[in-house]
């Protein structure tokens, strides 16, 4: 595509704006239905064991009481994977039943009453009192639990006391792990580092924290059940709620306008969402199952917490020779993550060791189900990257900057164990612009400490996968002139469903005035779409609106070809006409066009599409066929190797040491992610990534009494997510802007590194503060830098994790 | 195990008139619940962890409201937002310990609407308490935040007695170090108590966190000319700067005699279930002057007596150094 987009890198209002800062835009608790029932749950409130009896008689007595949910009622599952409802919970919060109710007073009242007794089973918290010899699993099946192509499933792993003391004493892990992959020589890199770096390190799970609780409302009409969910992804997210619900995709309608954040949690189908549909079909009544607050801290998903070891090497130059890493991960009771290998490719691609090893040892707990949360794997190991390196560079004499530059992402760049290509990187022109604008070399010279208050520089690297291939676009040009931009992106919140549809109305040339985005319910005629997640959405349906976009283009070449004489190729398009190239007079309007291919049927129409759309893009186009000119394919274009989303952070704080506390004083973020499509829909992704990576620096994290199970945070107070008043002002971001070849407009995504290169910022901000002291250790709280500065232990064992 | 988040029946009373609340309070008793800004109260409600027969709502008398000077210094009607205080030049000018205190509790949006008396009076933030357990507090007997392995960051490190619970409020240790009374009326009249009787510990009464009986209420809070526009510092150190409870605060009210300290109250939030007053640092404090080496000198008074849990043993330091600052001038 050409450079002179007239959308592209523009800003304008994505059509979901005005619904939500007028209060208009709906959410799944937010609908009704005729006849509609209340539901509410009944959770377990034992970390682990047996439901031995449940006594709902005198609710079921009681006046506007509808009827009874329990795990009976909907389908069994294999362990780990979560239920519906279960008679064996596995931490606390495990959804056990549900009521229905005429009333949400009626089913609270009701809920008061339900007896269930339980038998307790061993439960734990952290992963290495799993781990320890003789130590509770938390399943009865293992404690741990590989996932692997060549097959998954349980295992007991136990280390005896000293392999877990030695463990916690910093020392490389001696005990089993159930997965490792690695390349290049380790030894002889190691072996040729001028300086080796081993450090442990923890970095504690916390809740997803989605503002919209996971609440659902279904029904069911001629067989297809309506479901109003709270979901990230639109299409993406139907098979596996067909799939939960025991029905085919094509007898599921879901309906998912608005969501008020996933962050990860939402990416597909969860059990509850099928909840309702299952309730409604037992009492023949729609069913809104309102998920409490307190609930969806217990179910609605957590970072997985890491517990680790890491060896890295360096050359007298700063170039990282190898790097060996260790990670335990929390993988809670459903035995979901996946982290500590993603994070093990992260060191891969943005650090570029010569020759690297991972290992992994996925662990059991009994706390909240953990699952992909923004930067799975990748942010946590910035945070722990982050301080090592300035460590590295602090000994060797380097320039903290410098030595990552050293070290940068480039077209070069060999990645993973597969050493695979990237698309293109500019690692080391992010890091130029950000330390220009960030004025580095001049801070860096600046007095450090002020009385007890002392200055520190950060600076993090964050990276994600950020595209992913074969999707399918569908674009409809209707007889009034309109372009219709069917997108089965969800809507999180970020605006790619809008700024990726731009890249339609781009190729068509299309006034964005006239064009329409169908969305927000399968009813809507929607395509098969990526997952709104893994900062895919912006490279995988650029070339979706692209290749459906180009479909159509062909199309009306092709009608104005067969309507006016000439060859398609003599044809071009401008101000919503297809012209005569030779004679521009000669054309027809875009509602001309749509209205012929009406008349000409066949693929103009619809009635005919490409043979390797998915299913779900072929019901979208049979519905939409006869009503104007179809663009719709999937996206073959080619693809090779790993598409990088990079950003770095810089940032100043100010620590003081007698309270442990630290103001941030100036922030800078610079997003790598190809030609910038949405400007103000990219500010917002590096701003938000950067509180939120300020708050898993600092304040967030799981809290678990080890003696009973029990979590501490079920709200947002007691979360410690960062406030506006926690946060800089202002928040400084731009963007390399250099075009990605394998996206026709350049673009690659951004949304995870944005919060990844923030956490590594302030962690390396911290430590720049307090003379390069590596805490290994995230969040770093007031209470561990005043411990430190005053020369005390922390309180909490090495390695301890989901505590204070 | 239920999860309630809807508001249940209950019964509300919006008397205009202080006697008409009294005899209401009088009337309901235990059964009754003084609502303020509701901060403390709704959370409590819809999770059923208190289930009071009737709200009295105290918010549309007059007599509760309001800033009022007197003969011996202030008076502050217990309905009377923190904002309003905040605000208040007089509050400002003489009694700045208190609109500092006032301006650091929760959050801008719970300070429109949160009141003094609510302030003072709400209940502890224990989490294993809040959660319903049936600890000490709540009538069972069992401390779950006092176990071997319990997550005690937030709690006690002096004056516990079971439960090890602290008070919450940040405006608490401000009038303590203001010397403030607390006036407390029911229908046979009223009772004026030191702030230091006011706030009760658990070795005094273990479900309660101030000396209000049944059926009282609090309605005013009078502030003293003895520390009007005299040295003072305050501040709070929580993991946030918006919305979180102090992991440990001080306010500090010093008259002094030329240079010289001549009588002073050092107070400390976050450390214990009542504020926590430090009357070894006073005592050490009386004739030094400001400054580094003072402060290094009392400094580790701050923390004399105190039994640090599994994972608050930062607080002593933390303690210590509030106490430093205060004294460097």
């Amino acid at each position: 595509m050409s450079n002179e987009y007239k959308l592209i890198g523009k800003d304008f209002v994505p059509p979901d704006i005005t619904g939500k800062v007028t209060g208009k835009a709906k959410y799944a608790e937010d609908f009704r239905a005729d006849g509609m029932v209340f539901a509410r749950m009944y959770t377990s409130p034992m970390a682990h064991g047996k439901v031995t009896s449940i006594n709902t008689e005198q609710a079921e007595a009681m006046e506007g009481v509808v009827g009874i949910l329990t795990a009976e009622d909907v389908p069994e599952v294999t362990a780990p994977d979560a239920a519906i409802l279960t008679n064996t919970p596995a931490y606390i919060g495990d959804p056990i039943l549900a009521i229905a109710a005429e009333t949400e007073q009626i089913c609270e009242d009701a809920m008061a009453t339900i007896e269930v007794e339980i038998e307790p089973l061993p439960f734990v918290t952290d992963p290495l009192d799993s781990l320890v010899d003789g130590g509770p699993n938390a399943r009865t099946e293992g404690n741990a639990y590989a996932r692997s192509r060549e097959g998954s499933g349980f295992q007991t792993i136990k280390w005896s006391q000293q392999q877990v003391d030695d463990f916690r004493a910093g020392k490389e892990p001696t005990g089993d792990f159930v997965s490792e992959w690695s390349y290049g020589d380790l030894d002889n890199s190691f072996a040729e580092a001028e300086l080796v770096i081993e450090e442990p390190f923890v970095t504690i799970g916390y809740a997803h924290m989605s503002m919209e609780p996971r609440t659902a409302m279904a029904y069911w009409q001629n067989g297809t059940c309506y479901v109003h969910g709270s979901s990230q992804s639109q299409s993406y997210f139907m098979p596996g709620l067909a799939r939960m619900l025991g029905v085919e995709t094509k007898d599921v309608v879901l309906i998912s306008e608005n969501t008020g954040g996933g962050f990860g949690s939402k990416i597909g189908a969860y059990p509850i969402a099928a909840l309702p549909g299952y309730f409604s079909k037992k009492i023949g009544r729609p069913v809104q199952l309102r998920v409490t607050r307190e609930q969806e801290y217990y179910m609605g998903s957590a970072r997985v917490g890491f517990q680790g070891w890491i060896k890295m090497g360096f050359g007298a130059d700063g170039k990282i020779t190898a790097s060996d890493v260790f990670i335990i991960e929390d993988i809670g009771p459903n035995a979901t993550g996946g982290d500590a290998s993603s994070a093990g490719g992260a060191i891969s691609m943005v650090y570029d060791p010569s020759a690297m090893r991972f290992r992994g040892l996925p662990v059991l707990t009994n706390t909240t189900p953990r699952g992909a949360q923004r930067g799975p794997g990748q942010n946590q190991i910035a945070a722990v990257m982050a301080p090592i390196m300035d460590k590295a560079a602090k000994v060797l004499g380097i320039d903290r900057v410098e030595i990552r530059k050293i070290n940068s992402t480039n077209n070069d760049t060999i990645v993973y164990a597969d050493r695979r290509p990237v698309t293109s990187a500019y690692m080391d022109e992010a890091l130029q612009q950000g330390a220009d604008m960030f004025d580095w070399q001049n801070r860096k010279n600046q007095p450090k400490k002020k009385g007890k208050k002392v200055r520190g520089l950060g600076v993090g690297q964050g990276y994600h996968s950020a595209g992913a291939t074969g999707f399918d676009g569908l674009v409809r040009l209707t007889p009034d002139g309109k372009l219709h931009i069917h997108s089965g992106v969800g809507n999180l919140g970020t605006y790619s469903f809008a700024s990726t549809s731009r890249a339609a109305a781009e190729v068509l040339k299309c006034d964005w005035e006239r064009c329409e985005i169908h969305r927000g319910n399968t009813e809507n005629h929607l395509p098969w779409s990526s997952y709104q997640a893994g900062s895919v959405t912006i490279f995988s349906h650029t070339r979706t609106n692209y290749v459906a976009a180009m479909d159509a283009l062909d199309k009306m070449k092709r009608i104005a070809a067969q309507t006016m004489g000439g060859e398609p190729g003599d044809y071009d398009i401008d101000g919503q006409r297809v012209f005569l190239i030779e004679d521009p007079a000669q054309g027809m309007s875009y509602g001309a066009i749509a209205a012929r291919a009406i008349q000409l049927g066949g693929d103009y129409s619809g009635a005919v599409y490409p043979d390797d759309i998915h299913e779900i893009t072929q019901r979208a186009v049979q519905n939409i066929a006869g009503s104007g000119l179809i663009g719709v394919a999937k996206d073959n274009l080619h693809q090779e190797g790993v598409i990088p989303g990079l950003a770095v952070a810089f940032c100043e704080i100010e620590l003081d040491l007698e309270t442990g506390k630290y103001d941030i004083l100036d922030y800078v973020g610079i997003a790598e992610c190809g030609t910038v499509i949405h400007p103000k829909g990219l500010a917002q992704q590096m701003k938000g990534g950067a509180v939120w990576g300020m708050g898993m620096a600092g304040l967030e994290r799981h809290v678990y009494d080890p003696q009973n199970g029990l979590p501490a945070n079920i709200g947002y107070h007691q979360c410690g997510i960062p406030t506006y008043l926690d946060v800089p002002s202002v928040t400084k971001t731009d963007a390399v802007n250099i075009a990605d070849p394998q996206n026709p407009f350049g673009a690659r995504g951004i949304g995870e590194p944005a919060m990844g290169c923030s956490v590594a910022a302030l962690q390396s901000a911290i430590s720049d503060a307090l003379d390069g002291h590596i805490f290994g250790r995230t969040p770093i709280s007031p209470d561990m830098v005043v411990n430190h500065v005053m020369g005390r232990d922390q309180s909490f064992l090495p390695l301890q994790t989901n505590n204070f | 195990m239920a999860s309630f988040d809807v508001m249940p029946e209950v019964q509300l009373f919006q008397p205009a008139e202080l006697d008409d609340a009294l005899k209401l309070a009088d009337e309901l008793g235990s059964d009754g619940w003084l609502l303020g800004g509701g901060q403390d109260t709704y959370g409590w409600l819809k999770d059923r962890a208190k289930q009071p027969r009737a709200m009295i709502d105290l918010n549309g008398i007059e007599a509760l409201q309001g800033i009022r000077k007197t003969d011996d210094g202030m008076e502050i009607g217990a309905a009377t937002i923190l904002r309003d205080i905040i605000r208040n030049e007089d509050i400002n000018r003489d009694y700045s310990l208190l609109s500092q205190a006032a301006s650091r509790v929760a959050s801008p949006q719970i300070r429109n609407v949160g009141t003094l008396g609510g302030n003072l009076s709400q209940d502890t933030r224990c989490w294993y308490y809040r959660r319903g357990l049936d600890c000490y507090r709540a009538g069972g007997n069992i401390c779950y935040a006092d176990g071997p392995q319990s997550m005690n960051r937030e709690h006690a490190v002096i004056g516990a007695s079971r439960c090890v619970a602290v008070s919450p409020s940040d405006t608490a240790t401000a009038l303590l170090a203001l010397d403030a009374t607390m006036v407390a009326e029911n229908t046979e009249g009223q009772r004026v108590l030191a702030a230091e009787d006011f706030f009760v510990g658990p070795n005094t009464h273990i479900t309660q966190m101030t000396a209000l009986k049944p059926g009282e209420i609090l309605s005013a809070i009078r502030i003293p000319k003895k520390w009007a526009s005299q040295r003072f510092y305050w501040e709070k150190v929580a993991d946030r700067d918006v919305w979180d409870f102090a992991l440990v605060s001080i306010a500090v009210s010093m008259a002094m005699d030329g240079n010289k300290i001549a009588d002073s109250r050092f107070v400390c939030g976050g450390v214990a279930c009542t504020p926590h007053r430090l009357t070894n640092v006073e005592q050490a404090v009386r004739g030094r002057t400001l400054s580094n080496e003072s402060a290094d000198a009392v400094a580790p008074l701050a923390s004399e007596g105190c039994k640090p849990l599994n994972y608050n043993h930062f607080k002593l330091p933390l303690m210590e150094n509030l106490v430093r600052r205060a004294m460097r001038g």
